[in-house]
């Protein structure tokens, strides 16, 4: 259906209508915080799971309400399953926050711009996410950790709300156990019994090892989020095109004709949605965009 | 050996501070330790220290009734923990408790009044340092309060 770059740019669609979905079963469904949960899902028809890069999306649709974007969040050598990761914010996610093991979900993909998880090999790897940003993120750093060897320091910083809206719980512990992978959790409120980090995830920064001009940044979460992380990583010296952002806009078509998601002279699903910061940096600073 | 001045020295908060000065500080330095639950200075106490955290982390919370302690913000190494002995009338305004076994240094305030009020080159130093922590604390506070995580229904 579609072929993935070798580096972060975006993916051509080939082969087949790339309008008519794929016919995906729920396989399972795992609810991850109040409002946010994981399907797994598996081609109906039997076949292989989809090939996919870290940092791509599918439209998700649901017969009847409609289509949404949703980032891929499961692991990309495995070939067997589609993983996405969901916030539930309207009527097709709610739709899809419904189905139950067996439900029926069709699937375009993928597209979009990936991490350039492969360009950073031989560096430093700062991973920065924010709330739902970290799902976008996971592919990424499955593929990190299973060919550590490639990296220099491996940072994961993770900021959310409040520890009841972590995602991936099992994910996090299992990274912060690593000797060999420096990753911090970080919430903006939290009662007496965490006994984690408090504050923005900025905060986390000057607290990991990590050479600015031999680190590759990745950072996905809420605009303003990335906005200051990407501003504190350019302070510290990261080069801007080494600073990658996975931007979100209202994507329609997801392979540029409709329009929906122009951002400035590009289009987040066909140009994104992995940006380097210093392309869109002056859009980014702007209001309104 | 570490001295304290020389882990004093080494330390950023005090980067480019003129040898004489820093000797002075370094008078009124002291090493302190506090086991996990122990708190480094509760509300509304007389607030004559601030903290150089070597090791562990510290909490810092507000009792909120009904809600119980919340923590507003967490520290470690080598940052820098308490301003309230810089400003009038030197009370605290959180409870600061260590959540981990905590290895510090601990800067006494009044000491280092007495100082800034003798050289006031030292005090405009100083202060110049602390408005740096202070607008970098006011800047992540106001992104927490902005609550930027997403829609909360329930």
């Amino acid at each position: 259906m579609a072929t993935v770059a070798a580096d972060n740019t975006a993916v051509r669609v080939s082969g087949t209508d790339p309008m008519r979905p794929e016919i995906y079963t729920v396989r399972r469904v795992h609810r991850e915080s109040h409002d946010t949960f994981t399907l797994t899902l598996v081609r109906r028809d039997g076949g292989g799971g989809m090939r996919f890069a870290p940092g791509q999306f599918n439209m998700l649709y649901v017969f009847g309400v409609g289509e949404v974007p949703v980032s891929i969040s499961g692991d990309p050598a495995d070939g067997q399953v589609l993983v996405h990761t969901i916030r539930d914010v309207g009527a097709v996610t709610a739709a899809l926050h419904r189905l139950k093991r067996g439900g029926t979900v069709g699937v375009r993909g993928p597209y979009g711009s990936s991490w350039p998880v492969r360009d950073g090999a031989g560096q430093d790897l700062m991973i920065v996410a924010g709330g739902i940003g970290l799902a976008p993120l996971r592919p990424a750093i499955y593929h990190v950790l299973s060919h550590r060897e490639e990296y220099g320091h491996v940072v994961i910083l993770y900021g959310a709300r409040t520890p009841e809206d972590l995602l991936f719980v099992h994910d996090l512990e299992e990274w912060r156990a690593r000797f060999d992978v420096h990753a911090y959790v970080t919430v903006d409120r939290a009662l007496g019994t965490w006994r984690g980090h408090v504050g923005v995830v900025t905060n986390l920064i000057p607290r990991t090892p990590f050479e600015p001009g031999n680190t590759t940044a990745l950072i996905c979460g809420p605009e303003v989020m990335m906005r200051f992380t990407a501003l504190e990583l350019e302070r510290r010296g990261v080069p801007l095109n080494r600073i990658m952002v996975s931007m979100e806009r209202n994507m329609k078509c997801a392979v540029g004709f409709c329009g929906h998601c122009q951002y400035g002279p590009d289009f987040i699903c066909r140009d994104g949605p992995v940006f380097p910061y210093g392309r869109i940096r002056m859009i980014l600073m702007q209001r309104e965009i | 050996m570490e001295t304290l001045e020389s882990i004093l020295a080494s330390h950023p908060f005090f980067h480019g501070l003129e040898k004489r000065y820093l000797e002075l500080v370094t008078g009124c330095a002291a090493n302190v330790r506090f086991r996990a639950g122990e708190f480094l200075f509760r509300d509304g106490e007389e607030a004559h220290q601030f903290f150089i955290l070597r090791e562990g982390r510290v909490a810092l919370e507000i009792f909120a009734p009904g809600h119980g302690a919340v923590t507003v913000d967490t520290y470690g190494e080598g940052e820098i923990l308490g301003w309230s002995w810089l400003v009038p009338p030197y009370h605290w305004h959180y409870d600061a408790q260590a959540t981990e076994p905590v290895r510090a240094i601990a800067l006494d305030g009044r000491c280092l009044r007495g100082k800034c009020e003798e050289d006031h080159e030292l005090g405009y130093e100083l202060l110049k340092r602390f408005a740096h922590i202070i607008e970098q604390r006011l800047s992540a506070t106001r992104l927490q309060l902005l609550d930027v995580y997403g829609d909360r229904r329930r």
